[in-house]
Formats: C-alpha cells, structure tokens, sequence
C-alpha cells in the first residue's frame, strides 16, 4: 500500500494514471454522448430512438465503433499525404491536454496549473489548425469551404469567448481552475454574472461547431464539411474530438459559473459530472432547437452583438468590483 | 442604442420561446412504436385488399358469386366461379380469386356486393418476390381466418364435387324440364280432349 501511495505521490506517476483515466474517460464519454445525443433528439421528435442493441439502445454505439475500426482507411489520390494524415492526430491532442487542468474534484486534478483558464483556451484554439489542416489537404472544394468557415467563425468567437471569461476571472484574479471553484463555495457565479454565463453558452456552442452554428459541417450544403474525405477510424478520431470537446466546454462552464464540485451529500465528482452533463444537455436542447444560421448572419453576430456584450459586461464588472 | 438592446432582449426571448417548445415535446409520450414487435391498430375507414366478412350467423361467407364484382371491377382482376348445390337455394361461391397486384382500392367490389359478402382488411404489410404472390383466394384467406378466429373451418369444394354438383343440378334441372313438358303436354291433351267435349255437346 505504501508503495502504491508513494508511486501514486510522484508527479510523473500521477501524470501516467491521468492520462490513462482520461483516456477512459474520453472513450466512454464519447459513447454514451452520442447515445445521448440520438436519444434527446429523438425524444424531442416524439420517437425512442436507438432501441434495439442492449437496453434502450444502450450499447449501440459500441456496435457504430466496431463497425467504423472494420471499415477501409480510404486516402484519396491527390490529397496532401501527410498533413491528411496528419490532421486527426493533431485535433486529438490537444483535447487530451486540454483535461490536464480540469479539476474534477478538489483532489482529482492531473495538473493543476496555475495557468489552466489560459492553457484549455489555447488548446480550444489548436483544434481549428487541425480542422483547416484537414479541409485543406483533403483537396476538395467542400472540405476547404468547411475549413474557411471553421477558421472564421473561431476567429471571430474567440474573442467574446475570451473576454467573458475574463470577467469572471478578475472576480476571482486567478487563472488557477481550482482558486475558480474554490471562490465559488457560497454562491454560484452563474448567480452575479448570468449575462456572462449565456454569452459563455453562446461562444462554446459556436467554439465546438455545434447548431445553430454547425456550419463547418452544414450537411445540406457542404456534404459533411472538413471531414468529407475521411473514413473509418480517421473520421471516428474527429468525431471523437468533436464530441470531447463538447465535454470540455461543459467543464469549463461548470468550472466557471456553476461552482465546479460544490454540492452537498455527494462526493465532489459526482457534482461536477452531473453538472457537466447539464450543460451537455443544454447544447443538445440548443441544436435540436434552433435552426442552422447563415454565414453572414453567424459572423454579424459574433461582431455587432456578442462582442459588444462582452465588453459591456466585462466594464460594469470592473466597475462593480472597484466600488467595492 | 435602446434598440438595438431591445432588439437583443426580443431575440433573447424568442430563443427561450423556441426552448420552451421543444423541451415540452421531450417529455411528451413517444408517437412511433416498434415496427415488427409492435403493429398500431389501423383505422377502421383503412383500405387494404377485399376479403370476405364473416357472417356472425352462420359464420361463413356470404358469396353468392352472382359476379356482380367481376364484372364491375375497372381492372378486371377477380374471377369468382359458383354452383348450386342440390338441396340449396342460392348458388355458392366454389372459387374467388383476387389478382391483388394490379388492384387500386377503388372499391367498387365492395360496394356492388348484393349481399355484402365483401369489406377492405386491415392488413397493411404486404410483400412477396413475384407477381403470384399477391393472388389471394378468398376461399384460402377466410379458411385461415376461420381458423385463427377457432371458427368452423368452410370447405372448399373440390373439382369432383363440383362437377357432380353441376350434373345433379344438370340432371334436377332436365327433370324438372322433363316434368314441366310432361305437364304442359298432359295440359295440352287435357284441352284437346275437353274440347271436342264442348263441341260434343253444342
């Protein structure tokens, strides 16, 4: 046992259980969202949804994985081999490091940095370099439309993105995600910053490429966006990133507004995964809701209304705390 | 500048109305059921292929193959052929075959019936492989349904039952034929014979 506490003590061990619990917790996460994803918009279409392999459909998605690793690695005659090839990769890893820093419990965190805000954001910022690497070495003219539209919506909801964040951040005045929560014991964020919370929403929805802002991947007109020319695993991999990085935007939310693990008589894990899922499951009411925009619409947006927000938001809380 | 808050605050609205609708259809009571386990009931005005009612009096059919449906069937895809069998009154339908695959529901069939023998079915899963397999014998169709209802079964007659139906009938008839002569002949003599009678007596 000693052994084992002073083996799980050592900040490399620690490094090394995290990242394969992460792993776990990626995979899983990833299957049972997207079994919540048909299931939630399936109930609000008045159908059940996958029903037919396991319980309610349950492990349908196992059976969707499966059929992906079986299917054929297809690399397309005149596509950029290795940025091709590329690609998946690096819109993986950064989601991996991006659960680094997230502090699931006051305990159960890999490495709480005291940069975390800045380091998630950052990585966030990386998977548009992959989605651009992706539509542009794919050599195909809907793959690159997916990709510019990509780069442009992520560009421009970046900022409101960030400067929400920083007003909560000179709330607390560190970027430290656990001093966040820890700031967040009496009340939730949510509760004095609500404008704040919807223009966090709002951003991330957009951030994750998700409806109403799913433009990157607008079915109707783009075929499936920058990931046209990927099959099998290669495309599992951005599916995989896409619906991790749901999970981390939820996070960062939670982390953020909704007091992260603070809740009384369970364990703080289960706080912050219910809460997660929450707000998982708010994204999902969003897409099932709301009506995909128009490019021209999504960029306006983002300039003349949530930009403005933001910076009205972040000034009273300024002056807010200054009076104080 | 109030409008364009305004504006913010209406749109913000109408995004939570749009919420407040779908949330309200996700927890509403599914629609949809489970195809092959589940069936849903059709509607009692539902069309599918004609079939014969069962008479809840004598629990068979009421075909009296009159070929009124036949006959009136714009695709002309049904061929019901009937015998009188001796000690009946009416004829009786001996075979009814339905070509399914180039009926459209119009529903004459239904409609012309004198007897109203015939009524749509409720069946709506319909496939095969070939043409044939949509030729429904009546006959056949009410025998299963009988049978799954625990009815009693009606017979289909056979070739040879028919065939001596027809001689018997053939044979009643060129008796009675036979009979009727014989009297209007006896008749005739009865007159001829009354009436030098009369003239026997002027």
């Amino acid at each position: 046992m000693e052994l084992v506490a002073q083996f799980l003590g050592s900040a490399g061990a620690r490094m090394v259980v995290g990242l394969i619990g992460v792993i776990a917790l990626v995979s899983v996460n990833a299957l049972f969202l997207i079994w919540m994803e048909r299931k939630v918009a399936a109930h609000m279409q008045l159908r059940p949804g996958p029903m037919e392999v396991g319980p309610h459909g349950a492990i349908q998605t196992v059976a969707d994985a499966i059929k992906l690793m079986g299917k054929e690695l297809i690399t397309p005659e005149k596509v950029d081999k290795p940025v091709f090839w590329l690609a998946p990769i690096v819109i993986f890893l950064p989601v991996l490091l991006s659960f680094l820093v997230i502090p699931f419990s006051q305990t159960m965190i890999i490495q709480d940095m005291n940069v975390g805000i800045v380091l998630i954001l950052a990585f966030a910022t990386l998977s548009v370099l992959a989605i651009l690497m992706a539509g542009w070495a794919s050599n195909n003219k809907y793959a690159v439309f997916g990709a510019i539209r990509s780069v442009a919506q992520n560009v421009a909801y970046e900022i409101p993105l960030l400067v929400t964040v920083m007003s909560i951040i000179i709330m607390v005045g560190s970027f430290k995600l656990s001093d966040i929560v820890a700031a967040q014991d009496r009340y939730w964020f949510v509760l004095v910053q609500p404008v704040a919370f919807i223009l966090y929403l709002i951003c991330a929805t957009a951030e994750t490429n998700r409806a109403p802002f799913d433009l990157p991947e607008a079915e109707s007109e783009l075929v499936a966006g920058f990931h046209t020319e990927y099959t099998g695993m290669r495309f599992a991999l951005f599916f995989l990133a896409e619906y991790t990085n749901m999970f981390i935007a939820a996070a960062v939310a939670t982390v953020l507004f909704l007091g992260g693990w603070h809740g009384p008589f369970f364990p703080g894990v289960i706080w912050f995964l219910l809460k997660v899922y929450a707000v998982i499951f708010l994204l999902m009411w969003f897409r099932w809701t709301f009506p995909r925009v128009r490019f021209d619409q999504l960029i306006t947006f983002a300039w003349k209304i949530l930009i403005p927000l933001a910076f009205v938001n972040l000034l009273i809380t300024a002056f807010v705390l200054k009076l104080r | 500048m109030m409008s364009y808050f305004k504006e913010i605050a209406v749109g913000f609205w109408s995004l939570l109305a749009g919420m407040a609708v779908t949330i309200r259809y996700f927890v509403k009571p599914i629609v949809t059921v489970q195809y092959p386990r589940e069936k849903i009931q059709m509607s009692p005005r539902y069309r599918g292929y004609p079939q014969f009612i069962i008479d809840p009096e004598t629990q068979t059919h009421k075909c009296i193959a009159c070929d009124m449906c036949a006959r009136i069937c714009p695709s002309q895809l049904i061929t019901v052929e009937g015998t009188k069998f001796p000690g009946e009154k009416q004829k009786r339908a001996t075979q009814y075959l339905h070509e399914h695959q180039y009926c459209s529901l119009c529903g004459l069939c239904v409609e012309v019936c004198p007897t109203t023998a015939l009524d749509f079915s409720k069946v709506y899963t319909l496939a095969g492989f070939r043409r044939e397999d949509f030729v429904i014998d009546h006959l056949i169709l009410l025998q299963a349904r009988q049978k799954t209802a625990g009815l009693p079964i009606t017979k289909i007659p056979t070739a040879e039952e028919v065939a001596a139906a027809i001689a018997a009938e053939a044979a009643a008839k060129e008796a009675k034929e036979k009979a009727a002569k014989a009297q209007a002949e006896a008749k005739k003599a009865a007159e001829a014979n009354a009436a030098p009678a009369k003239e026997d007596k002027e």
